[in-house]
């Protein structure tokens, strides 16, 4: 855990100053508050023995300085620590992308199910709570809790030694014995929780199929039977959930009480001046702040090492894809590309998905790559992008390997619109801008025109500065596929791949696009990836993938 | 913001037990505040008088005593709040359930059913925080200061004033800032929220990104993003934590003018060292609460919402109807669908826009159209899991809306267009359309879509536990189990939403095949993206943009 915490650490490169500052600023907003009771009662103990006012006026003083420093201190602390948590958040967020964006897409494959990227980007943003939970209180306890430890020391050792049992106690004891609690319940919980989850999800997608069956009563009774269970273990966990917190109370005022003790006897003895019995045991009572936020800290940080770790998991793994040494220079364009005898796996292990496949896309051909799903249609694609290097064989461009190409000249010669592309959460001008960041108004109303978007464009109220919506759901899917379009249009490379362009469209709609595209492809060579039969026939040839072979070349 | 939503207060007796504990332990929590105080004072004070440790032991107990009694009561409001978040959450999660399958069953989708659950089961972790901690807190917050400021008032008339100077400071200070910083503040977080948005949508796309050589100079946009954000936020975390720190000083200041004023009066012989020792620590006493119960509330506030939510949820209005006259038998009696439109209450536009049809007993219709014309919507006001929002749906003429919506549905076998899987064996997936049903009619059932083979192909056959967590199954191998779902069910309306969507040309043949070998006395409406189904239907009925288009028109539809 101490290795995985100095790890993200590193990974968040907070700068040391400003740690140290954020650090060095709690300490003192604690050691202030305690200043500011000691200070108190040194004041009202020193006036009972009834001095000269004026003897008094240093104490006085002091009494306002801490009273009035005090909120101001805590709030320059507050601030900056918040300053920090946001600016390591983002730092992590970008160094985490920059690790896993030469991933992408093939090493993240069991990640791009939506919900487990959600938990991805939920564990970076999860560590935003690195400083403020795990870095900081720690640190703050430790030197706050070491100066009143140190205070105390010089006036009595004894009390010192009470205190410093008690602060080690409250500050390492007690929020360890929190954190162990929390996890064990979460732990007993967790199966429960899971159980009782998949059950209210079942019931409550199948709720039209189990009424309309007249079932609904057996499934409500699966339900009714896992949330009795998940009560009764949170009702017999609540009983150990408060423990934590009542030993932190407890630790405090025995301390306290220790204290007090330890100077009462040590003034009946004569080695503590009378002045100072109450002064100290007010500073043993308010120093238990410095350790206050430690429980709760702990209960968290828990889950922030977790995601922690799965954060670094993902971080640590090395692109299997890399630029070479010494790269050729740019393909000259029109190039021919081509698979030759390609065997193709994701992984270190498992089944090829490619076997040994050959494919020619020579210049201003159209190729259709046809096949049941599975068969590695989509695989090709991440090949000819060199998101993937093949096992065997190799991808050919203008007759060299891929791999002897800088990455980026490879990307350049394709345009590519994939099954899966993605709209941004941005405007239609921004999203269609990604293929050529240069591109003008005009040179947009232009390729827009070509996949009959134009009309639509121009029809809405803010034109190219309409957004689409979270992955596109402001548009329809036709809409959609037909802006992806667009960009592959867009970048004007020499090859356009179209990985399945209708998907999800109705025949009609499927058909007139399939027109649109291939008008618009111009003099392209164009690989169709698909499973349905639109656009094929006009296609100078049809490859069949199947198992990852190639079974009939027409 | 209210403490606690009232429709929370009124299903809970767990509820209205937590506020009795919570009160009682409040009492004896602010009880044991006092008898602290006067206890570190009185042995302070001996001491100071020079008091020996054997003279002082009895307070010195007391005072371990008390402290132990404080653990306690934190202990209690702890186990009182948990438990009551624990039931509260249990009986409105079973509520929503139960609600959710009466009365809209249909309305629904994916990701909402998620969310609900995942509300519904997590939200005890957002409500513990507001049971077991903010309430107490403010009990306390209340209980307490009125405790403290009576103890002192005994004590020292003039320091219970000095006390009650600052004491308005608090509320006042804090509910101008606040106020004017609260809204402030939380749109910043929500600036962040969609920050955080902003960098999902940006891994997402990564792929895309990557293809177009966009990749890494998205890194850089990252962080300049996150720093944006990070200037402005700390910009209106500047005036928001201002409240903190005005109700902070509040409580310093007051503590320093308590300890002065005392002291000063110490010197001049008008009050007792332990009386002064008693009131300067109770001073911190005064404000803790309050203070504590203001960090508390952002944390409280979440569990609020979870719980408003699960409420709005809960009360949200009745889709489905709920009459009560037995409806006629589809057999002999004709469906019809007099000027029907429907609109969901969340969208824009009508789904269905004035529709006549009709639906005649033993009739076989086709409903065609392209995708987003409203076919899935006219069956689900057929079967009865929603009202239309004009016209009716009337079976023999009596209104489907006055009909007992149980009797109605046993007369409709139904495949939706993503049926679901329940977690079970096959067999028991098959067995939803009839329970009673012997295992030769299961095995009838599922040959007759063609599914018997690959089911017996498998280990475990018809026992093989399929759904969450069991073996999964393609699209075409869940349409056809819910096909057989549906002729085992027998039932005399048949309603079938693309039954061979994602099924190859032969299984696409095998099912046509078994739709037409239904008995002829079944009516059948039956939905098809595309036209090869329609052949075997007596009529087709094209839906576009809501509307009906029949004859000629609906065949090139």
């Amino acid at each position: 855990m101490t290795r995985t915490l100095r790890r993200l650490v590193a990974f968040a490169a907070v700068p040391r100053s400003r740690l140290w500052l954020s650090v060095g600023l709690g300490a003192l907003a604690v050691c202030f508050g305690v200043a500011l009771m000691t200070a108190a009662g040194y004041l009202i103990s020193r006036a009972a023995e009834h001095p000269p006012i004026l003897a008094l006026t240093t104490t006085i003083v002091a009494v306002r300085f801490f009273g009035l420093s005090r909120p101001i201190v805590r709030y320059l602390d507050r601030l900056v620590s918040h300053d920090l948590a946001l600016r390591s958040l983002g730092r992590v967020r970008a160094r985490f992308y920059a690790r896993i964006e030469p991933l992408a897409p093939a090493q993240l494959e069991g990640y791009r199910r939506g919900d487990l990227l959600t938990r991805m980007v939920g564990d970076v943003d999860a560590l935003q709570g690195l400083y403020l939970r795990g870095i900081s209180p720690p640190l703050v306890a430790l030197l706050a809790g070491a100066a009143c430890v140190g205070a105390t020391a010089a006036v009595l050792p004894a009390a010192a030694v009470i205190l410093a049992a008690g602060l080690l106690a409250g500050g390492v004891a007690v929020p360890a014995l929190a954190a162990a609690l929390a996890r064990s319940s979460g732990r007993r919980q967790a199966a429960a929780r899971s159980e009782l989850t998949a059950d209210i999800v079942e019931l409550l997608r199948g709720a039209p199929e189990l009424v309309l069956f007249g079932r609904e009563e057996d499934r409500l009774a699966a339900v009714r039977a896992a949330d009795r269970e998940l009560d009764r273990l949170a009702r017999r966990d609540a009983l150990v959930a408060g423990v934590a917190d009542a030993l932190a109370i407890l630790v405090a005022g025995v301390t306290t009480a220790g204290v007090l003790a330890a100077a009462v006897s040590a003034h009946d003895t004569g080695a503590l001046d009378r002045v100072l019995v109450a002064t100290i045991a007010l500073l043993a009572l308010s120093s238990f702040e410095a350790v206050a936020p430690l429980p709760a800290a702990a209960r968290e940080l828990g889950g922030i090492v977790a995601s922690g770790r799965r954060v670094l998991e993902l971080a640590d793994r090395s692109p299997a894809v890399s630029d070479p040494v010494d790269p050729l220079p740019a393909p000259r364009v029109p190039p021919t590309v081509s698979l030759e005898g390609v065997t193709a796996r994701y992984g270190q292990e498992g089944e090829p998905v490619l076997a040994d496949v050959d494919l020619t896309l020579a210049p201003g051909r159209r190729i259709g790559l046809v096949g049941p799903s599975g068969a590695g249609k989509t695989t090709v694609t991440n090949l000819l992008l060199r998101f993937l290097d093949p096992l065997e064989g190799r991808v050919a461009i203008a007759g060299r390997d891929a791999r002897d190409y800088r990455q980026e000249d490879v990307r350049r010669v394709f345009g590519l619109a994939g099954q899966d592309a993605h709209l941004f959460d941005s405007t239609i001008r921004e999203n269609l801008r990604l293929a050529r960041p240069d591109a003008t108004d005009r040179e947009l109303g232009d390729v827009l025109d070509r996949v009959r978007l134009g009309e639509w464009v121009a029809s809405l109220p803010d034109g190219l500065d309409t957004l689409v919506g979270e992955e596109g759901a402001e548009v329809s899917g036709g809409q959609r596929q037909r802006l992806v379009l667009a960009r592959a249009l867009l970048a004007g490379a020499p090859v356009l791949v179209l990985d399945e362009p209708t998907a999800h469209l109705d025949p009609a709609t499927a058909s007139a696009l399939m027109d649109d595209v291939l008008a618009a492809a111009e003099d392209r060579t164009v690989l169709l990836i698909t499973h349905r039969p639109e656009g094929l026939d006009r296609m100078d040839d049809v490859v069949t993938l199947e198992g990852g072979l190639v079974v009939e070349a027409a | 913001m209210r403490l606690l939503d009232p429709r929370l207060v009124d299903r809970g007796r767990a509820v209205r037990a937590l506020f009795a504990a919570d009160a009682a332990l409040g009492v004896l929590a602010a009880f044991l505040v006092l008898a602290q105080a006067v206890l570190i004072a009185r042995v302070a004070a001996r001491g100071f008088g020079g008091a020996s440790l054997a003279d002082v032991t009895v307070p010195l107990g007391l005072l371990v005593a008390v402290v132990a009694g404080r653990a306690a009561a934190a202990w209690g409001f702890e186990v009182a709040g948990r438990r009551a978040a624990a039931r509260v959450v249990s009986r409105l999660r079973i509520e929503l359930v139960e609600r959710r399958l009466r009365d809209r069953p249909a309305a629904l989708d994916g990701a909402e059913s998620a969310e609900v659950a995942t509300a519904a089961v997590g939200g005890v972790d957002a409500l513990e925080t507001t049971f077991a901690r903010y309430l107490p807190q403010a009990v306390l917050a209340v209980v307490v200061p009125v405790a403290v400021l009576a103890l002192v008032a005994s004590i020292d008339l003039v320091s219970a004033g000095v006390m009650l100077l600052t004491l308005p400071l608090v509320p006042v200070f804090m509910w101008l800032i606040g106020r004017y910083t609260e809204r402030r503040a939380r749109e910043r977080w929500r600036a962040l929220s969609l920050l955080a948005t902003h960098f999902l949508d940006v891994v997402r796309g990564l792929p895309t990104l990557r293809a177009f050589n966009r990749g890494t100079a998205q890194a850089r946009r990252i962080e300049e993003v996150s720093d944006e954000y990070r200037r402005a936020t700390m910009g209106t975390l500047r005036v928001a934590f201002l409240s903190g720190a005005v109700l902070e000083l509040a409580a310093t200041l007051g503590i320093a003018l308590v300890a002065v004023t005392v002291g000063v009066r110490l010197v001049e012989g008008g009050l007792g060292f332990e009386a002064a020792l008693t009131i300067l620590v109770l001073a911190p006493e005064l404000y803790l609460p309050l203070r504590n119960l203001a960090a508390q509330f952002h944390a409280s506030a979440d569990g609020l919402a979870v719980a408003e939510r699960l409420l709005d949820l809960a009360d949200a209005p009745a889709a489905a109807a709920r009459g009560t006259a037995a409806p006629p038998d589809p057999r002999e009696a004709p469906i019809r669908l007099e000027g029907v439109s429907f609109a969901y209450p969340a969208r824009e536009g009508v789904v269905l826009d004035g529709v006549d049809l009709e639906l005649a007993p033993g009739e076989r219709v086709a409903l065609v159209g392209p995708s987003g014309g409203g076919k899935s919507t006219l069956a689900s006001l057929v079967l009865g899991l929603a009202e239309p929002t004009a016209g009716r749906v009337t079976v023999g003429g009596a209104d489907l809306a006055r009909c007992d919506q149980v009797a109605w549905r046993k007369h409709i076998a139904w495949v939706p267009q993503r049926p679901t899987i329940f977690r079970g064996t096959l067999a028991d997936n098959i067995r939803l359309g009839d329970p009673s049903a012997p295992d030769e009619r299961v095995r009838a059932a599922a040959e007759r879509v063609g599914s018997d083979a690959f089911v017996q192909a498998l280990p475990d056959g018809y026992e093989t536990v399929v759904g969450d967590g069991g073996r999964a199954l393609s699209a075409g191998e869940r349409q056809r189990i819910a096909l057989a779902r549906a002729l085992l069910r027998d039932a005399p309306l048949v309603i079938l939403d693309e039954p061979t969507a994602n099924l190859d040309g032969e299984n696409a043949d095998l099912v046509a095949e078994a739709i037409e070998q239904l008995p002829h006395d079944r009516t059948v409406l039956l939905i098809a993206h595309r036209p090869e189904l329609a052949r075997i239907a007596d009529r087709v009925v094209a839906l576009v943009g809501g509307r009906v288009v029949e004859g000629a028109a609906a065949e090139a539809a």
